[in-house]
């Protein structure tokens, strides 16, 4: 299972490397959301920063449903469903990897993120560690439910108006729960620990990593 | 297939009376809830929907949902897979939205003279909000066009997938925020605190709301059912229509045409 994983998240990760879509496509979207914020939220910075860790989180969301959709794309086109289905993988390694390439680059974006909520929003950072933990936590979460709808949306023809109705209403506790450990991480308001909202965070990944390596298995052969 | 198509007489004497009596029940919840029972100390005569919103909100979130998911469950599980579990899944979730949806414009309704605004952002609403998102969610999966066995095993899974969310939104979104009131009937030590006549009216919406559901239900498992049947009747059609224009020896003009000896 950790050797197929690892061979799909190679896979992945290397038809990223050469074909940049992330790169050249989500990382400027999520800079764009970031920018549209602040042109929502007005030129004064007060609202912004106090409203920073949710916005990061909702341009993280929008960001996983188009790295998810780009994730099944590469796996739509030649047949290469059929060869992935036909190659004997285990399907809960095909499912961690797809999971963990996605983790990859979405974590990738989050470090673009961060240092744009920072520069252009005006937050200080209280605990570098929590930020990250709780980005780590959450992104993973929201990176295998998102694999679970992408196998589920993918060879569809409604998949790109389907998929965010079932992610986005699925994923919102990862937006609660990190807005909130990001509003501790970051020492905004009156919220002092965000302890509770990591074990949010780290039940949602397992559970949703556990589901998935249970049910991908029945969901490869609806593709 | 006609036994698919024809319920037995008995068992269609049974679901009948279900919709007759949970109808009769409502008409009596109606009847207590706004003659009968004496308005309340505090709220006054807004106490009344309190007939309505739990059982609704009961059938909603619990019955429904249960229900759909519990189908999806039995047709994910290979030994119990069965079409007849799918059409319940989907006709639960669907009788559920709607449940919901009530659910909401009840609270709604009540929320607007005694909080003061239509919508709060309490954890109990907040949550139920998403729970229709996602039962309209599992709706939309069941709406795509797809041979019948992929959409059953999508649809199963899709309401897993969602059913796997609905405790962690419940429990994130009460640390978020709780304004709503306790639960009244089910507390802890099972005693109910409220007034006799009121209880009772209470438990008379709870058995009728209930018995509307299976009724509702039931009859949209078997509209599914009939559905399903007309599909496969209707391509069966097709397939002898389409076989009986590759053979050129077939009397095909004479089935249409006019019998002979029958015209003018």
């Amino acid at each position: 299972m950790w050797r197929d994983a690892l061979l799909v998240v190679g896979k992945d990760l290397r038809i990223e490397a050469r074909s940049r879509v992330v790169v050249n496509q989500v990382a400027p979207f999520a800079v764009l959301v970031l920018l549209l914020f602040a042109f929502a939220l007005g030129p004064d910075r007060s609202p912004m920063a106090h409203a920073a860790p949710g916005l990061f989180w909702v341009a993280v969301l929008f960001c996983a449903l188009l790295a998810v959709q780009r994730s099944f794309a590469v796996e739509s086109g030649e047949g290469t469903r059929d060869g992935l289905r036909l190659s004997g993988l285990d399907p809960a390694g095909i499912f961690l990897g797809k999971t963990a390439a996605v983790t990859v680059q979405l974590l990738l974006l989050e470090v673009l993120l961060t240092v744009g909520v920072v520069l252009l929003f005006g937050n200080g950072v209280r605990s570098v560690g929590a930020l990250v933990l709780t980005s780590v936590l959450g992104t993973a979460g929201l990176a295998a439910v998102g694999t679970l709808y992408g196998a589920l949306s993918s060879g569809l023809r409604v998949r790109e108006t389907l998929l965010p109705l079932l992610l986005l209403p699925v994923a919102a506790p990862v937006l609660l729960a990190g807005t909130r450990a990001w509003q501790a991480a970051l020492g905004i308001g009156t919220s002092t620990s965000g302890n509770p909202w990591t074990s949010v965070l780290v039940v949602f990944a397992a559970v949703y990593l556990a589901l998935g390596c249970v049910i991908y298995g029945p969901l490869l052969e609806a593709m | 297939m006609s036994a698919v198509t024809t319920w037995s007489a008995r068992r269609a004497w049974v679901v009948r009376a279900t919709g007759l009596a949970g109808v009769v029940g409502m008409a009596f919840t109606v009847w207590l809830g706004l003659w009968i029972t004496p308005p309340d100390k505090v709220q006054g005569n807004l106490v009344r929907l309190v007939y309505l919103h739990p059982p609704v909100a009961w059938v909603a979130l619990y019955l429904a949902f249960g229900l759909a998911v519990l189908g999806s469950l039995l047709w994910l599980w290979p030994r119990t897979r069965n079409d007849s579990w799918d059409r319940l899944a989907g006709a639960a979730m669907e009788v559920g939205v709607v449940f919901t949806a009530l659910t909401l414009v009840t609270g709604s309704l009540w929320g607007r003279p005694t909080w003061g605004v239509w919508w709060a952002w309490d954890a109990r609403l907040t949550s139920t909000a998403l729970l229709l998102v996602l039962q309209l969610g599992y709706l939309a999966l069941r709406r795509v066009a797809s041979e019948p066995e992929p959409r059953a095993r999508r649809c199963a899974i899709g309401a897993v997938i969602a059913a796997v969310d609905v405790p962690i939104v419940h429990f994130s979104v009460d640390w978020w925020r709780t304004l709503h009131q306790g639960a009244t009937v089910l507390n802890a030590n099972l005693s109910p605190t409220i007034h006799g006549a009121m209880a009772w009216t209470l438990l008379l919406g709870f058995v009728s709301m209930t018995l509307v559901f299976a009724w509702m239900v039931s009859v949209r498992y078997r509209i599914a059912t009939l559905a399903d049947v007309a599909a496969d009747r209707s391509m069966q059609q097709a397939l002898a229509e389409r076989w009986a224009e590759g053979m050129p020896e077939a009397p095909v003009e004479e089935e249409g045409g006019v019998p002979a000896g029958v015209g003018p």
